[in-house]
């Protein structure tokens, strides 16, 4: 693998993803179900706006279920199974129609792929229904970079951004080196490295609110690396991991912010192309 | 050596320790500073990474064997090291353990230990049970003998005193030992191993613990590096040996990969300057080693997380300590804060079934389920798998059957459940969730400025002014495109 894809900042832990079998990715299909997660919904609705724009820029139909809320990872992560199934069943039904679902969140469409059958387990049919999904799943950077085989004309200034992977994106979903190449496909925009850049941003759902004064050591010290990076913003894939650094960052006063790569990339490439 | 209540057990809980040791801009620096070293060298000894995930593939493969024939391996075990002369001892508690060890001293009216490296005699409590019967155990691994002169307890497996600096260790010296030390970190060993030489002559019996112990030939292996071990093992008449029962595997070929993995895991060192293979007494025609070996194996509640398949994965642990090390959460708290013998990210899935759950019952919370501990696991223990199935346990209400960890349900709120409960109304519905979102955007101006523990180290989240539902309608609705309709 080249030199783009490692971590190149002092101290990084220069890991590869983890190895699973190298997914195979279907043709692009004429149509895609967003699923727009509630943290997108509710505090980051542009950055689900402009997926879908992206989308339908690669000639893909995209269908927005009303009926979708969350994907149910919030009481997952919390040890209430029951409850995580009760709202991953509402979701797998929604989702049944075949659709490819395209999920702007490493996090959420990790979920989806991994988590769902483990919540099903014990049920055969409904764990056959959660192993179709997981396999018609895809992160956004995913669909668009192995799916829709996307070629960005960067029609943006000269620009320095430093990139903020989750950790579900990056350990579960495999998909930390797609924002990468799709950025990379940007002419006017240079990635920094920021210091530990493989670390945590120190959400973990619950966990930020269950030990905040942990959890806020480690989102310090990456709003920290993020601004001392010299980039003039933050993009992520995750709006998770951006309601976090940005949540500190608004609270210190800094001018210094996080953005969701979908709006990132619409801003600079969107339009006909 | 009587005083035992190290400072940072002062606080009872774990957010009251962690709080403290965010605090302290020392201990903080310590640990990033060496825990970056250790990744750093961690990622030089695995530079080939199909090499690296081949072998930890194999790695996995070989625990999972071995435990999966794990009472046939003991029997073999014992069969073997008796034959070669080794007595074996069983313990299912502590208390045992410390009975057995004790005995043993005593039957040799030992009144010097001298010890190698061991978690499992951390694990015993073994320096206090042996000092409250005026027997003296002196730790020999450098890290080990710097914490026991300072009364504290190991904050790392692998290196138990890294949580202070040389300043600190000089500090330390200067004031326990009553010699004028400088912070060089030569003179810091030198003077360590001067002390410890004269102990390893002068002691009764040696203890040790085991890294691998192979049940074909009915060998021990140790490895370590200062040597220390091979002294403590040698030297005395009597070598004692405390492991876990889950350390056996089957043969020499075994512990090839094992040992490997184990030493570019812990420190990046393709071996370690010593690997002891220890296969009974010294034999009539031999110069040197100890008269008696024995060994001690201890279960400690391995066998109930061996019954439960799913928890079973944490036997597979080698102890290389490569999960504290990738620790976001590790770093920044240090080990002390766990407050047992075991820290980090593999200390929260082991210690459940050793303690029980209720006495260590924010460990499984205490992560931001980041993953990077299992990506290294050099035997690839799905740790936050773990960590999750633990947190269920820890929310079960009470009376719940079967109770599958000790202490299951120690976290167990009615409030909580019922506010999960209401959630779960929330995203089922779709009426209530659109309420709920209507209400959130249209009202937004009135959220709270206060939102709990999140308020403490951000601002509060503001709603969007429209929800992602209602702007993907509309847009939906006046593209090209037709959109779902709702």
């Amino acid at each position: 693998m080249s030199e783009l894809f490692y971590d190149a900042a002092p101290n990084a832990t220069r890991v590869a993803p983890a190895r699973e079998t190298e997914r195979r990715y279907p043709d692009k299909p004429a149509e895609v179900s967003l699923f727009g997660t509630c943290v997108v919904d509710l505090f980051f609705p542009e950055a689900g706006l402009d997926a879908i724009r992206l989308l339908e820029q690669q000639g893909v139909r995209v269908h927005f279920p009303q009926q979708q809320s969350c994907c149910g990872q919030p009481a997952w992560t919390s040890g209430y199974r029951e409850e995580a199934r009760a709202v991953a069943l509402a979701q797998l039904d929604l989702l049944d129609d075949g659709r490819p679902v395209v999920v702007p969140s490493g996090s959420c469409a990790g979920m989806f792929r991994h988590h769902y059958r483990e919540l099903f387990a014990e049920e055969p049919d409904n764990l056959r229904r959660a192993e179709e999904l997981a396999e018609r799943t895809f992160e956004l950077t995913e669909f668009l970079l192995k799916v829709c085989k996307v070629q960005l004309v960067d029609r943006g200034e000269k620009h320095k951004i430093a990139l903020h992977t989750s950790c579900t994106a990056r350990r579960e979903m495999n998909t930390h080196l797609h924002a990468r190449e799709l950025l990379a496909q940007l002419d006017n925009v240079e990635r920094i490295d920021h210091d530990h850049e493989s670390e945590c941003c120190g959400f973990g759902g619950t966990f930020s609110v269950r030990m905040p004064d942990i959890s806020g050591a480690m989102v310090l010290d990456k709003t920290t690396a993020l601004r001392e990076s010299g980039a003039a913003e933050a993009i992520s894939a995750d709006c998770g991991c951006l309601m976090n650094i940005n949540g500190v960052l608004e609270k210190q006063q800094q001018t210094f912010r996080g953005r969701h790569l979908a709006s990132f990339l619409w801003e600079r490439c969107g339009g006909e192309q | 050596m009587n005083q035992r209540i190290p400072v940072t057990e002062l606080t009872s809980d774990f957010k009251g320790r962690a709080r403290e040791a965010l605090a302290d801009s020392q201990l903080r620096s310590n640990f990033r500073t060496a825990m970056d070293s250790l990744m750093r060298k961690r990622a030089d000894a695995f530079s080939d990474e199909d090499e690296r995930e081949g072998l930890r593939e194999l790695g996995n493969h070989i625990r999972a064997r071995s435990l999966s024939n794990l009472p046939d391996l003991l029997e073999q075990l014992e069969t073997r090291l008796t034959a070669n002369g080794i007595k074996v001892h069983w313990a299912e508690t502590v208390e045992e353990a410390n009975e057995i060890v004790h005995g043993l001293i005593e039957a040799h009216d030992g009144r010097q230990v001298v010890k190698g490296k061991s978690m499992v005699s951390e694990e015993m409590e073994m320096n206090d049970y042996l000092a409250d019967r005026d027997i003296e155990c002196l730790e020999s691994d450098m890290g080990e003998y710097i914490v026991q002169l300072d009364n504290e307890k190991p904050s790392h497996i692998i290196m138990p005193a890294i949580h202070k600096n040389a300043r600190q260790v000089s500090a330390l010296f200067n004031e326990k030992l009553g010699e004028h030390v400088s912070e060089d970190v030569d003179e810091l060993i030198q003077t360590g191993r001067r002390i410890l030489r004269r102990k390893f002559l002068e002691a009764d019996v040696g203890v040790s613990g085991v890294n691998f112990a192979i049940a074909e030939t009915g060998t021990l292996l140790l490895v370590e590096n200062e040597g220390n071990g091979r002294m403590s093992t040698t030297s005395p008449p009597v070598h004692i040996a405390v492991t876990g029962i889950e350390k056996v595997v089957s043969n020499l070929r075994d512990v090839v990969p094992l040992v490997s993995l184990l030493t570019r895991s812990a420190l990046g060192q393709p071996i370690t300057t010593y690997v002891n293979l220890i296969s009974g007494p010294r034999k009539p025609d031999e110069l040197d080693g100890p008269e008696e070996v024995h060994l001690v194996l201890l279960d400690n509640g391995r066998t109930g997380a061996f019954t439960d398949a799913q928890m079973r994965q944490t036997l597979n642990c080698i102890r290389c300590g490569a999960c504290m090390n990738h620790c976001p959460v590790y770093t920044r708290v240090g080990g002390h804060t766990y407050g047992e013998v075991y820290p980090g990210p593999i200390g929260k899935i082991v210690t459940p079934h050793m303690v029980g759950l209720d006495q260590v019952p924010d460990h499984p919370s205490a992560s931001s389920l980041c993953g990077a501990c299992g990506e290294v696991c050099p035997v690839k223990i799905p740790i936050p798998e773990l960590l999750q199935r633990l947190r269920q346990e820890n929310v079960q209400a009470p009376g719940h059957e079967p109770v599958s960890v000790k202490g299951a349900g120690s976290k167990y709120s009615r409030k909580e459940r019922l506010m999960w409960r209401a959630w779960v109304m929330l995203n089922t519905r779709p009426a209530f969730y659109k309420l709920f979102l209507w209400g959130a955007t249209r009202f937004r101006a009135l959220a709270p400025k206060k939102a709990g523990p999140w308020t403490e180290n951000h601002s509060a989240p503001v709603p969007a002014a429209r929800s992602l539902h209602d702007l993907a309608r509309d847009h939906l609705k006046n593209s090209d495109i037709l959109g779902e309709k709702s």
